[in-house]
């Protein structure tokens, strides 16, 4: 009797195993990869590689890049670094749209023809990876840090607690989420055509902090952007918000700065800032 | 005196939402009597004659000017970023914006009949 049970089961977990590797089966398939391909250092022309790569329904485009460069050429030139969508560093144009490789699964992606190329407005170095010295420059130009007077980071006696209210955090967090990895100022139209517009990255920082009611720097800030090429040129063609793999809406930002800059603004940052200072001295 | 680019910008959706108040002004009058009729010589130059009117024009000839040539001015500076084609861009959209206003004005000021 128990060796009859004995075969009912084992027969039961091989039909099981058996389904499991159907299904296995049918949730891979190949995808063709186009890679845009381009070394300025050897050659001007740019071309795209075509790879045929399999793919899992889990897979993402970076997974499949990597199966691309790991077993078919390993000249393909990538940046990544977390799988995660943390460190920003995999945006790249796919399929005409900027996103993050390690954030967009294959699945996602209408046919079975994927065309990787880098990202526009950002220098070509190699293939797919492209030059950040300028977006980063824009952001370093915002003054990306607290500026407060009476922080005292030297004398240990006069250290003072930055106190926030849910309230004060929520002016800025979500512009606190953005990581950095150039998809905003890569379909923002304007960044294309001036070169020294700061792009939707840097000015959304700058109102993050002007928002922020432990900072102190607002005019200084204010005047940063306040110029031929600064915020005035953002046309308010809203790609960057739609293209921000963190729900961060820089267009946003940009129009709350704007509305610092003609004074239309609440008076929310003088009001935050008094109550702040006066919970500093109590 | 050189303007800050938000006390320009400031001047720019003023004039922007000032010009589309006059305008829609100017088409409504245009309406008082069949529209061909309104554009007959004597009812044209009965329009400026009334100084009202005639203010309404002026009105509409400066704040045009003002929001159109600075229009011209932000699309220009972006083609080119240096420091010289932004000064010859500001100078020509300015001297273009007077020369239009003064132009327009003494158009104005011949059809009212005081010059």
């Amino acid at each position: 009797m128990t060796a009859l049970l004995n075969i009912k089961t084992r027969r039961k977990k091989l039909e099981r195993d058996e389904k499991k590797e159907s299904t296995l089966e049918s949730s891979r398939k190949v995808v063709h990869l186009r890679v845009y391909r381009k070394n300025p250092k050897q050659d001007k022309s740019s071309h795209f590689d075509k790879f045929e790569v399999p793919v899992q329904r889990w897979s993402t485009v970076l997974d499949a890049l990597l199966h691309a460069k790991g077993y078919l050429d390993k000249s393909i030139a990538i940046r990544y670094s977390c799988r995660m969508a943390s460190c920003g560093s995999c945006g790249m144009k796919i399929n005409g749209i900027p996103r993050l490789a390690c954030y967009t699964k294959v699945s996602e992606i209408d046919g079975n023809i994927i065309t990787c190329e880098p990202l526009p407005n950002f220098p070509v170095i190699r293939d797919l990876v492209g030059d950040f010295s300028d977006f980063f420059e824009h952001h370093s130009a915002m003054e990306p840090f607290i500026h407060n007077q009476n922080a005292d980071i030297v004398d240990e006696n006069r250290l003072t607690e930055f106190i926030q209210t849910p309230e004060d955090v929520e002016n800025y967090l979500q512009f606190s989420y953005c990581i950095k990895c150039g998809l905003c100022y890569s379909a923002c139209p304007s960044v294309g055509s001036d070169t020294r517009f700061p792009g939707p990255q840097a000015l959304a920082q700058a109102y993050r902090y002007v928002a922020d009611n432990r900072d102190d720097a607002t005019q200084s800030r204010l005047n940063i952007v306040d110029n031929k090429h600064g915020i005035w040129r953002c046309h308010f063609a809203g790609s960057c918000s739609v293209v921000c793999p963190k729900g961060v809406d820089p267009a946003l930002g940009i129009q709350l700065l704007r509305g610092h800059l003609v004074n239309f603004s609440k008076n929310d940052k003088k009001l935050a800032e008094s109550r702040t200072r006066n919970l500093g001295k109590t | 005196m050189i303007l800050k680019e938000s006390q320009i910008m400031k001047i720019h959706y003023i004039t922007g939402i000032a010009a589309l108040f006059v305008v829609a002004v100017h088409i409504i009058m245009r309406l008082v009597m069949p529209f061909s009729m309104s554009l007959e010589y004597e009812n044209v130059i009965a329009n400026y004659q009334n100084i009202a009117y005639a203010v309404l024009l002026e009105s509409i000839l400066v704040l045009i000017a003002i929001h159109g040539f600075n229009g011209l001015r932000i699309i220009l500076i972006e083609f080119r970023q240096n420091i010289a084609w932004e000064n010859g861009v500001t100078v020509f959209t300015l001297v273009a914006m007077i020369a239009l206003i003064a132009y327009g004005t003494r158009t104005i000021i011949v059809a009212n009949g005081l010059g």
